[in-house]
This record gives C-alpha cells, structure tokens and sequence, in this order.
C-alpha cells in the first residue's frame, strides 16, 4: 500500500497536505479507496463554504455504499477539485493527486498521524 | 375456505417432525403467552373463490358506471388500446419483484428504461425516474428536491388541483418547507404576485399546465421570474396535452411532473396511477426513487441495472433525499405501452379530440346561458357559471338519471371536461338534457 | 435485444382513435411545443412481440421460487385479478356522488375493518400507496400527536440498526433526528440502550416485530412501555406481519399506530415494483390526524398524502384475498409461513451457517462471512449461482448488522416438495461454490451475465440517445 512520507493522515483515512501557512490540502488515502472499491460520485462543498473540525465536508459514494469525508480541521473551503466531478475514478487510480478540498484560515486541528503512524494504524485496521 | 396453502396436512407433520414439534402452535412458543390471540383474529368465517367471486361482483354493481362522463379534475376516462392491458396482464410482469437481480430482469429494467426515455419526450427533460406513486406524491417529492440551505420556502399556484396542493402542504408541514399560495386572478396564476412574493428564500416555484379549471398558463414567464431569484422552477403537466403545448423543457422548467392516469389507466376510484418526474441533468442525482441506467454485462452485451443508488434511502438511510424504495412499475409499463400504441400522430389526436370536443361543448353550454367563467384560452376543460336561478345540484342529479356524470362543482361554477370519449353524439345529448331542465324551469324537481 | 426505439419504422401507426367529429380547434401558435415527441412509430404485432419477449426475460412468482427475504413473495390468487377487473370498480370517477360509489366505499369498510381486528388498532387509511408512503403518514401522525398537544420539543426518533432504511429515511422527512439504536446479536432491542436514549425528546420509536434477522421480540410489552413511559409513541412497520397474523396483534404489543404492506402480506401482486398499497392503522387516540377520504373531513387531519383515496384496486384484491382466508386461514398462513422457514432454516443449516439459533419467524438469515475470509465464497456468489438453479435469489446483503447475509423468506404458499428441491439447490450450490478454484463466474444461463454496475453509475445513461 502506498502512504506518501510527506503527507500527514487521519483515523476516518483522509490524508492533509499543508500548502501554505495556514492551508491544506485534503483527499483520502490509498487504504481508503481500495476498500471503499470502485467510486462513482463524490459530493464536495462549494468554495467559501466554512468547514469544522472531525465533520464531514462531503462524501465519496461507490455503486453500493457512501461514505462520509471528514475534515481533520476547522477553516474554510478555498477550492475543490472539481475535476473529480466528472471523474470520480480518478481517485481510485491516483489517490493522493486527487485532492478533494483546499482548506484555508487553518484554526483548531486533530491530532494527524505521520506516515509510520497511518501505516501502523491500517495493520491494525487489518487484522 | 381457500387460504392457497400448498403443503399437505400430511406434510405438515412430516416438517413438524423434523423440526422436533408437535403442533403448529408450538412454532410461537418464544412469545408471551397473554399476547397469543386464544381463536385467531375476529374475522369472518373463510369462503370459496366462487362464493368471494359473487360477492365482489355484488359489491361492484353498488357503484354507479356512467355511460358518458364530463367530469375530469385529475383523474380523466380515456380510451385504452386493448393492447395495453394484454401487455400489463402478462404474469411475470404482475408478479416479479423490484429488479434488483439485474440478471433475471432485463425485461422489467428495459420496459423501465424505455419509459423514461418516454417522459423525457414527453416532457422535454433530461432524466426521468423509474415513476412515483401519483401526480400530486410528484409534486411534493418535487419540491422536497429543490430544498437548500438557505432556501426553504415553496411557491404554489393557487390554480394547480386542490389534491396536489394539499399533499405538497403536508409533506412541507412534516419536513417544515413552508409554503405559500400564488393567488389567482381571473382563473390563472397571478404572475405579479409572484414578483411580489419571490425572495431569496423560495426554494422553488409550481405551476400546473394546463391548470385545476383547464387554463393555459404563462408557464415560460414564471420560470423566468424564479430563475432570476435564483429559484427552481417545477412544472405539472398533463400527459396528453403535453403532446401539443410548450413542453416544461421548451419553458425553462426544472423538475417537471404530473399525473400519468390518462397514459392507459382505468379511473378506478383513483388508484392506482402512475406519477412521473423529470429533470435536467444538473438535477438528476436529486431524483427520488429508483432509476434504471444502461451498462454492458461482463461478455460486453448491453444490459441495464438500477443504477444512482447511492442517493437511496437502503443505502443513505437518514440522510437519503426521499424515503422511496419502489415505484409503479406495472402502471409505468401501462403507459409506456400506451405511448407506443398510439405513437406521435395519436398521442397528438387524443389531445386534439379532446381540445376540440371542449370547445364544442363550451359553445354549446354558452348557447344556453352557461356562461364560460374565465376567458383565458383552454385545453380540456373549463368552468361554466350557471344562469340565474338554475339549481346546480338538480341539474347534476337529472343528468345522472340519463347516465351522464356532468362537470364537477367548483366554487362558483362547473368545472366541465371531455376526452376523445366523449363523442359529438354523446356531447349533443348531453346539451339537450341540459336544455330540456332549463325548459323544466332549471330548479329541483 | 432491441429497444422500441430501434425497432420503429417512420410512418407506421395503429389506427386507435377515430377522426375529429366536432369543428376543429386551434390553440394559439405561442402555446404549442416546437416539436412532436418522438415516440417510438410500430405495428401492434411488433409492440405484442416486444413485450412477449420482455416477458421472457423476467422472472416472477408464476416462473419459480422466489424465497426474497423482506418481501414476502407468495402466490398472487388469480381470482384477485378477476375482480379488481371488474367494471364495476374499474369505471368509477374518483369525484362521483357519494350515493353512486357506495361500493367502493364498501370496499373500503369492510377491508379497513379486517385490518383493524389483524392488528388491534381501531382505524385504517388506506391512502399511502406503499410501504415506505405507510411509514411517512405513520410518522406524521406522530408528529401531530406532539404538536397537537404543544409538545414542540420531541424531536427524535428511534430506530434500531437492524432496521430497513425506509425507517429513518422517513423519519428525516419528517423533519425528526434519527437516534440509531444498536440490536443485539439476535437483532432484538437492547432495553440498556434504549433505556439511555429516552427522554423528554423522545416522539416515538420505529420498529418492526419479528425484527429484521426473524426473531420475535420477547421483550416487546416492556419496550413499548418504556417508550410510552417516557412519552413517546410506538410504531409499528408491518413488514414482518405475515409471521403473526392471526396469531399475535401488534396493537396487543403497544404498537399506536402500524403500516400493512397489502402488496406483500395480503397476496396482492408486486407488478415489478408496483403499484402497492401501504394501508396505516392507529388507535382511536390518533385516529383525528389521519388523512381524509372519501367524504371525510377531520379537521385535524395531518392532510392528504396523495390524491384521492390510496391504491384501491390493490385494496379490492386484499380483500378478496382476506374474504377467502376469514379467521382460520388467516392464522394457517402465518403458522405456515413459519413452518415453511423453519423447515428450510433446519435442512440448510446442514452446509450454511444461520445467523441465530431456535425457531425463527418466516424468515431467517444465514451468513457467509467465514466462507468470504477462508475461501473468498460471498453472499453475491450464491446468489448468482441460484439464479442458475431457476430459483430466485433470497435478499443479499440485508440486515445490516449480518455480514454476508442471504435473508430466506420461502412463505406459506410453497410446498413441501418445493422447498425440498430448493434446499438441494442451496445445498449443490454451497458445496459447488466452496470446491471452486476459480472465482465464480454464475450465472451462465441467464440473458445476461453480471452487469457492469460501476460503468452504469458513472456513465449514466438514463435514456435512449437518438
């Protein structure tokens, strides 16, 4: 499986990658989409929209289940990836290019795991 | 008594036996004793197909069959092609389930697709769903579909039928849209109300075509005014104008839904029929209820399969858009067989029958003193006021004694309607008995 | 096979209507569509062929067993269909005088009062059209009870995980909060949850007896009760009733009000996903708020769910379907409905591991799970491999809370012999799909092989493309 070194990672499998002071960038993870299966749909926030921290932002659906996107952090939707509309399978195939959302004026975060961490935790999830 | 058991009485035991039983009671022992019914439910006695056969026959010749009907106001007495019935009373169609086994249903999920892609031309929409239960369930699913964060109000027209209207209002009530009426001017939808009353909190706007006294509204002019407020807008058609007048996509709707009865289904004291919805592309993940995609099988072949299910309620559960898990399906393939029985050029002569026959009527009565209420142009029906001292209920009641079920009562008026049932024999009749109760001195008897 | 749409000739057309016998009308240019609609142009003999050939490629209960765990598939009478073919009910105008449809009305009387003795409740609506349009008006009354008594606050209700996800989709649309309960193993109710989720905020709990997995909850008078004590109210989905009717009534259990799915446990047939009808009973205490019918007017109705008065044709079916049973077989189905699953339950068990132990209701679930970790064997693969068999697969993937589930409900209207050649069929197909060294390919036999799901959603082609 591949997590990325340079990424940080969360319990719900979303990754964050810091772009900026105070701005991230936020997708799910290798583990994340192989699990979930083939995606069909991802309903994302409108840009300005405000997100909290530990709530969904969003969801992926595949053909039989949908799953809830959380955001590791409070702050507001900058941007979203909009190609992903029309092109949901991107996830699938490159995870950790297809960021969902870039979050700005960063204020309360989780605590985010490094990719060691994430790795241990999905053998965990595993077994 | 006839309960359709298959097993013997000797089986029974035979499947007690293995299950280590001795009695069909003792399959209940888990449940507490005070709640087992001691002698069944309190019902009658259980009789034989014949003896049930004959007192439902007796049950039905209570009711009142019309040899010409003139009412309308939702439910319409239309011709149907024999074929339609012949298809729908196929057994496997009458007795399959929902196709969720794609592979042993392609003949459901194909009469599905081939339905939806119907409506859209109908209606000129992108999508369609798989059918609702009715017109008016159409229209409140309609409207919980154009709900935003922000935007929880629904604009109706005062003029859509009374049945629509109060279902919209209570699916509004329980899931707290509010709502408020568009009023009226002259039998029409006032469109300077709705300049009035549009803000940014109207989540949607409902117009009816051709509306509850049979008015041809201004349809385009009302999704202009929703669109610019950054409003839905929702139309309801009826499906057998809808193959003549400006179709919902030509006037710029959203949503468009109505009432599929007229499509080959019978009156049936107002059920089953058939609802149907359409949208554009933008709106379709918003649809409620099943859908059915075309896709290939695993050998490359064509084959379809309910698709979009992510938006349902088996899967989104609480946080689905609609709680809908089924549709009308054979109701659905009725009309489908219907609009293929009577293709473009008999879709269209159904609808102009139907216009011409109330125009003609509409002189007729005006000839007598029935003045029309509205003067906007109309399609099938239309609101006539009485002339003086002519006692309504009376005259319905004379009507009735020639079999005729004459225009329903609508405040301050007869709401009157004809199909292509109605022919010029049977319209002619009916004037002349109205004439003959005028001469009569028009009053009760 | 071809669509309609591929099939039509330009300039075929049936001859079902006559010519305009009246002056014609012309409606104003700027009212008319731009374009006619491009329905599909066919001769009757190629519209009769199509759907005949439609038909082959489906399958219902005339072609073979269908044990659909949830859905109560039994045999549709054919005798229902003779009368609900009647004219005498066909003909009749929704908006007739009430002195002329005293038939219809009749229809109604008789239905909602054997509804009523089946379930202990003291009226019936026959308004909702389905199952899922049940539950929306049984919520609503609740919704109503509440505010009618200047209770604003009750603004959850409970619904435990086990339970079809109709419940808390309604609920939702009722503007509620969805408090998910967690089930035990056996998918009964956890009275230490439940006890910890009830409050002043409480507006009822949703549930259906036997639950989900086909056990009966023994424990139901002290559930109700709780809710009750707390102020809440109790409904009852009645997807499960064909277990107990006749025998136990959920207005005994605490039930106010229930939705009857007329479709599934009064043999009216499923049309390939309807119309059905969602019949709604409530106690005397509720029965203000329900919609209006013919010629009623409640003041404090919740309102009309629907035009007009429901499904009726459907209600004309059950009926007659209930005239022939009368009390004895009323009781006989269910006991039979029972016995036929436990039947089935104990001679499955032989290969499939059932998901609860003891005598279940009408139905029950086995579970693949271990096959699915040890040999990749899932629910789906049995499923398809039935369909090879001629038999109906039983529901997949439900409840929730069983993974790899298949829930078999076989019903009372199968015999011996059939659940016994099916059970073989279980049997060959379990043993079948553990020996394969390959993933299973099934079906082989069927129109089409496994569809391309993902391609459909994402592709999404709803309609014909021109």
């Amino acid at each position: 499986m591949n997590i990325p070194a340079d990424l940080k990672y969360t319990k719900t499998h979303e990754w964050a990658q810091f772009t900026g002071e105070g701005k991230a960038k936020v997708g799910i993870t290798d583990f994340a989409q192989d699990s979930l299966g083939s995606l069909v749909f991802v309903n994302l926030p409108e840009p300005g929209d405000e997100v909290a921290c530990g709530e969904s932002f969003g969801d992926v659906e595949s053909v039989k289940a949908v799953s809830e996107l959380v955001c590791p952090f409070s702050g507001t939707v900058e941007a979203i990836n909009e190609e992903l509309l029309d092109a949901p399978e991107k996830i699938n195939e490159e995870p950790y290019d297809a960021w969902l959302i870039e979050v700005s004026d960063i204020g309360d975060s989780e605590e985010l795991m490094n990719a060691e961490e994430y790795a241990d935790f999905c053998d965990e999830e595993n077994a | 008594m006839g309960d359709f058991i298959s097993t013997t009485p000797a089986s029974r035991r035979e499947m007690l036996e293995t299950l280590g039983l001795g009695s069909l009671e003792e399959l209940y022992r888990d449940i507490p004793a005070q709640l087992i019914l001691k002698d069944g439910a309190n019902l009658p006695e259980g009789k034989s197909e014949f003896e049930v056969f004959r007192q439902m026959e007796s049950i039905a010749a209570k009711n009142t069959i019309y040899r010409s009907v003139f009412r309308g106001a939702g439910a319409y007495r239309r011709y149907i092609p024999a074929i339609v019935n012949t298809v729908i009373s196929k057994e496997t169609f009458l007795t399959a389930y929902t196709p969720y086994q794609a592979e042993i249903s392609q003949g459901i999920l194909q009469s599905i697709f081939e339905y939806q892609t119907m409506i859209c031309l109908l209606t000129g929409m992108d999508v369609s769903n798989a059918s609702l239960y009715d017109g008016a369930n159409a229209a409140a699913e309609a409207v919980a579909m154009c709900r935003g964060k922000k935007r929880e109000k629904a604009l109706v027209s005062a003029c859509a039928s009374p049945d629509v209207i109060e279902t919209v209002r209570t699916y509004c009530w329980a899931s707290g849209i509010e709502l408020e009426l568009i009023p009226e001017k002259d039998g029409v939808t006032e469109h300077s109300s709705l300049e009035a009353m549009i803000s940014p909190e109207v989540c949607c706007v409902y117009l009816q075509q051709p509306n509850y006294y049979g008015l041809i509204e201004d349809c385009q002019a009302f999704a202009e005014t929703a669109h610019l407020h950054g409003a839905k807008f929702i139309m309801g058609v009826d499906p057998i104008a809808a193959a003549v007048l400006k179709t919902p996509g030509e006037c710029g709707a959203d949503i468009a839904v109505g009432e599929g009865q007229s499509l080959g289904l019978p009156t049936a004291f107002g059920g089953p029929y058939l609802g149907f919805i359409a949208s554009t592309e933008a709106m379709k993940r918003a649809l409620p209820g099943r859908i059915v995609g075309e896709t290939i099988d695993s050998e490359g072949n064509r084959a379809f399969v309910l698709t979009l299910q992510a938006r349902e309620q088996h899967i989104r559960r609480e946080k689905a858009g609609s709680n809908v898990c089924s549709n009308q399906a054979l109701c659905a393939m009725a009309a489908a067989v219907y609009m293929a029985a009577m293709g473009p050029d008999g879709l269209k002569r159904a609808a102009e029958l139907s216009l011409s026959k109330a125009h003609y009527l509409a002189d007729k009565l005006g000839a007598l003193g029935f003045e029309l209420k509205y003067k906007g142009e109309f399609f099938q029906e239309f609101v006539t006021v009485c002339p003086p001292g002519v006692d309504e209920t009376a005259l319905l009641k004379f009507l009735e004694a020639s079999g005729i079920l004459g225009g329903l009562p609508v405040s301050g008026g007869l709401l009157w309607c004809t199909t292509e049932m109605n022919t010029k024999g049977e319209i002619d009749e009916l004037v002349e008995r109205v004439s003959e109760f005028l001469k009569k001195g028009g009053a009760a008897q | 096979m071809k669509l309609l749409f591929e099939k039509s000739v330009e300039g075929c057309a049936l001859s079902i209507l006559p010519e305009l016998d009246v002056p014609e009308y012309r409606l104003s240019e700027g009212a008319l569509r731009l374009k006619a609609p491009k329905l599909p142009q066919l001769s009757e003999t190629d519209i009769d062929r199509h759907y005949s050939e439609l038909e082959r490629r489906a399958f219902g209960v005339n072609n073979g067993f269908y044990p659909l765990g949830s859905c109560t598939m039994k045999y549709n009478p054919r005798v229902n269909e003779a009368i609900a073919a009647l004219p005498g009910f066909t003909q009749v105008h929704p908006l007739q005088p009430s002195d002329t449809v005293s038939g219809c009305l009749e229809v109604l009387k008789l239905a909602g009062g054997e509804l009523c003795e089946i379930t202990g409740m003291d009226a019936m609506t026959f308004q909702p059209a389905a199952g899922a349009h049940g539950e929306l008006t049984g919520v609503m009354l609740i919704k109503k009870y509440h505010e009618a008594r200047g209770d604003f606050s009750r603004d959850k209700i409970i619904v435990p995980d086990s339970a079809h996800g109709t419940n808390p989709a309604t609920a939702a649309m009722c503007g509620m909060k969805v408090i998910n309960v967690p089930s035990g193993a056996d998918g009964c109710v956890d009275l230490g949850r439940l006890r910890a989720v009830l409050g002043p905020d409480t507006a009822g709990l949703m549930l259906t007896n036997p639950n989900t997995v086909g056990i009966f909850d023994r424990n139901i008078l002290e559930i109700t009760n709780l809710v009750h004590e707390a102020g809440g109210l109790n409904y009852y989905d009645g997807a499960n009733l064909n277990a107990i009717m006749g025998v136990v009534r959920p207005g005994d259990m605490g039930f106010d009000c229930v939705h009857l799915n007329l479709h599934k446990t009064f043999s009216t047939p499923h049309g390939g996903g309807g119309p059905g009808a969602g019949a709604v009973g409530c106690k005397g205490f509720l029965a203000p708020y329900l919609p209006n019918g013919y010629g009623e007017d409640r003041p404090e109705s919740i309102g009309r769910v629907k035009a007009f008065y429901g499904n009726f044709l459907v209600v004309v079916r059950a009926l007659a379907y209930l005239l022939m049973l009368g009390r004895e077989g009323v009781t006989l189905a269910a006991q039979m409905a029972v016995l036929n699953a436990n039947y089935m339950k104990k001679r499955l068990a032989e290969c499939y591991a059932v998901s609860h132990e003891g005598i279940c209701m009408h139905e029950f679930v086995v579970t693949l799970e271990r096959e699915a970790k040890e040999r990749h064997v899932t629910a789906m693969d049995v499923a398809k491999a039935l369909l090879d068999k001629g038999i109906h697969p039983p529901t997949m993937y439900f409840p929730l809370i069983v993974h790899e589930a298949l829930m078999i409900e076989p019903t009372e209207t199968e015999s011996k012999e059939t659940l016994d050649l099916a059970c073989e069929a279980f049997l060959e197909v379990y043993r079948d799909c553990m020996a394969a060294e390959t993933p299973s390919q099934h079906p082989l036999t069927t129109v089409i092989r496994r569809p391309d799901e993902v391609r459909a959603a994402r592709e999404s082609k709803l309609i014909y493309k021109f």
